[in-house]
């Protein structure tokens, strides 16, 4: 029998799950190998309550989130923490280093306690995931990499090193010899370095590699003239929950 | 007696979540609306002492789909606040990046979200079985929607080399060269979708309503122009949006509702089409003609065929302004232009997939001060409901499931964008 797959999203842009449609080479060929039982945005027929593989996107914001997230969990095999968002809490953490009652209020003004928010989370901060993909938006590559993956029983290849290995080896002139500040030392690559390969910065939304020398990191960026205020901004853009933002 | 009873709970093959309630009490309808339930997102204030440089990148984060067109106007509105004046290439550029995203938002509702109901399937997995080639076809569109802006901006999804005074990366003449015959390889497959459309039933239906837009005189607006009321037949400048549209809190939506010369408004390809008619490209005119999509058209469900039109308009301006950056040579060292000040208020407005798109940033000292958002999906919220109320005496005799349908048609062919409509505003409105 096929595998049974569902889709969900919470706090997101749901681009993962439109990067997920968009392997448009390869999305038919994925339709023949698994069943597609729950995919709201795509899919108005729910064809089941139990899943094989539940690709998550998003992360939680609000409490009744937390109980529809453990409730899937219950309900899935394997859970995939899909997207920054779901796997290290994304944008939607940047909200967490202000107090959180100034935020309601500067957006819903005086029916600010009419609606419901929380602290933003992961979703790995809320349930055991078992798999994740990377990135915002996620590489096309990746989640092939997961989905065949899970399919062939194998473990996933997701690089453990910084986006630096991956912007040498595209040859790219380095960041920082532009005068330009990056969190590409420090930040998981498995994105081809493509944010410097169309003349930007990393902007680190892959987050951090598991063993990152942080404070060299920080020296690097000190010795451009940046403040603490200005580097920890670079790492509160998608990462704001790790450590090193704090 | 007959009634309408629906509720839709979390509407499918939408972006984001939303409810359908729809109830009458002996033969008249006493309530008609569809709730955002989505969670508020709090942008605002997340972009609150960001840098110029950075600003795009939390904003394209809204939306998936509507990446380019957060990213584009999010760039407009720092430029325009802070000085910044763009080079003839880069605003081409932007144009066609633009393109890419209104093909590929459009071929996604279009054949993904809309079709299946005209043709009674729950979705397009179905008709991947039973109508292989439009769906293969409807894959090769968005593939080369995608392409455009990967080959352009890097990525749809969360562009990377548009920045405020340009691009970070230019394209050679080869790469467009070759892009150019990329784009035109799927010229039939353009038509097809047309002829597709022109042969699917459209409910018989009609709301008249304000239809508000951009407008210039020079082109069928996307990416620049006035907003224009089709109520009053004026236009406002953007940075006076506030004097046109105003808005209110409902309770029962965490997206707040717009309305200007009346209590609301369209936005959206059918109101782009209305309103900009003449300026579509003549083969996008031929198209319309063949979708019997005549201007003014006040019914809602042909949203998805405006849409088509655009695809095709889209489609030819694209290959013309390439043409036109082949011509013009690209500069593939032009460097990122500079602020004028480093505070400010600017807006920016642009004809996003889903319509009108408007952020307003205050910046001080180089850092956002103030910032608003509205929302093309916002300010279809009131028509939406105002749509609802004048459907639903008009299906009271229909079978329940057939009601349901039909409201669920209704609301989808807005292609709601509903993640992007939960962001909203901090506003004082006067």
């Amino acid at each position: 029998m096929k595998p049974k797959v569902a889709f969900f999203s919470f706090t997101s842009c749901e681009g993962c799950q439109l990067m997920f449609l968009n392997l448009e080479d390869q999305i038919l060929d994925l339709l023949g190998a698994v069943e597609i039982v729950n995919f709201r945005e795509a899919m108005k027929e729910v064809l089941s309550d139990e899943y094989d593989v539940a690709f998550i996107e998003g992360s939680v914001t609000r409490d009744s989130d937390a109980e529809e997230v453990k409730e899937l969990r219950k309900r899935s095999k394997i859970v995939i923490a899909f997207g920054a968002c779901a796997v290290i809490g994304g944008v939607n953490a940047i909200k967490n280093f202000q107090p959180l009652d100034d935020v309601r209020k500067y957006v819903y003004g005086d029916k600010w306690q009419t609606y419901e928010t929380a602290v933003t989370r992961s979703l790995e901060d809320v349930i055991k995931c078992d798999g994740r993909i990377y990135g915002c938006p996620p590489d096309r590559k990746e989640i092939l990499e997961v989905v065949t993956s899970l399919l062939t029983g194998k473990k996933p290849n997701i690089p453990d090193y910084p986006v630096c290995v991956e912007c040498r080896l595209a040859e790219n002139v380095c960041v920082f010899d532009k005068g330009l500040v990056c969190p590409g030392p420090v930040t998981r690559a498995g994105c081809g370095a493509i944010c410097p390969s169309f003349g930007n910065k990393c902007i680190g939304c892959r987050g951090l590699v598991s063993d990152p020398n942080t404070n060299a990191e920080k020296d690097l960026l000190a010795e451009r003239g940046l403040t603490v205020e200005d580097i920890l901004k670079e790492f509160r853009m998608f990462d704001g929950l790790s450590e090193v933002s704090k | 007696m007959s009634e309408v009873n629906v509720r839709v709970h979390h509407l499918t093959r939408v972006e984001g979540h939303g409810n359908i309630v729809v109830d009458s009490k002996n033969g008249q309808v006493v309530d008609a609306r569809f709730e955002i339930v989505e969670s508020p997102r709090f942008f605002e204030a997340m972009i609150k002492g960001r840098r110029r440089n950075e600003v795009h990148f939390i904003t394209s984060r809204i939306c998936g789909i509507c990446a380019v067109g957060h990213t584009s106007t999010s760039i407009q509105a720092t430029e325009n606040a802070l000085g910044i004046e763009i080079s003839q290439q880069a605003r081409v550029l932007r144009k066609i990046v633009f393109y890419g995203e209104q093909l590929q938002s459009h071929v996604l509702h279009a054949y993904f979200l809309a079709a299946p109901d005209f043709v009674g399937a729950p979705s397009v997995i179905p008709l991947a079985a039973k109508a292989p080639e439009i769906v293969k076809r409807a894959l090769r569109l968005k593939k080369m929607a995608n392409r455009l802006c990967e080959v352009l901006a890097g990525r749809h999804v969360h562009p990377i080399a548009m920045m405020p005074g340009g691009f970070t990366k230019y394209p050679t003449t080869k790469e467009l060269k070759s892009l150019k015959a990329e784009l035109l390889s799927y010229s039939d497959d353009v038509d097809e979708t047309v002829k597709l459309f022109a042969s699917l039933p459209v409910p018989d239906f009609a709301h008249e309503t304000e239809f508000i837009t951009l407008k210039n005189s020079k082109e069928y607006a996307f990416y620049e122009g006035d907003l224009y009321s089709s109520d009053t037949k004026k236009t406002t400048r953007q940075i006076d949006y506030r004097t046109l549209i105003k808005e209110t809190m409902v309770d029962y939506s965490t997206s707040k509702h717009c309305h200007a010369n009346r209590d609301s408004y369209m936005v959206g390809a059918l109101a782009r089409f209305n309103n900009n008619f003449e300026l579509l490209h003549p083969r996008a005119r031929r198209a319309a003609e063949a979708l019997k999509l005549k201007s003014v058209c006040y019914n809602t469900f042909m949203n998805s065929h405006a849409q088509v039109v655009e695809i095709v308009h889209c489609f030819e301006e694209s290959v013309a302004l390439i043409d036109l950056l082949i011509e013009m040579t690209v500069d593939l060292n032009e460097p990122l232009a500079e602020p004028a000040r480093l505070s400010g208020r600017g807006v920016g407005a642009c004809e996003v997939p889903r319509g009108l798109l408007i952020h307003d940033y205050t910046y001080e000292d180089g850092l956002i001060k103030e910032a608003n958002l509205i929302i093309p999906t916002g300010m279809n919220l009131a028509n939406m409901d105002a749509n609802l109320r004048a459907l639903a005496p008009k299906v009271m005799d229909k079978p329940h499931a057939e009601q349901e349908l039909l409201m669920e048609m209704l609301i989808r062919a807005y292609d709601p964008c509903i993640s992007c409509s939960c962001h909203l505003l901090h506003v004082e409105w006067v």
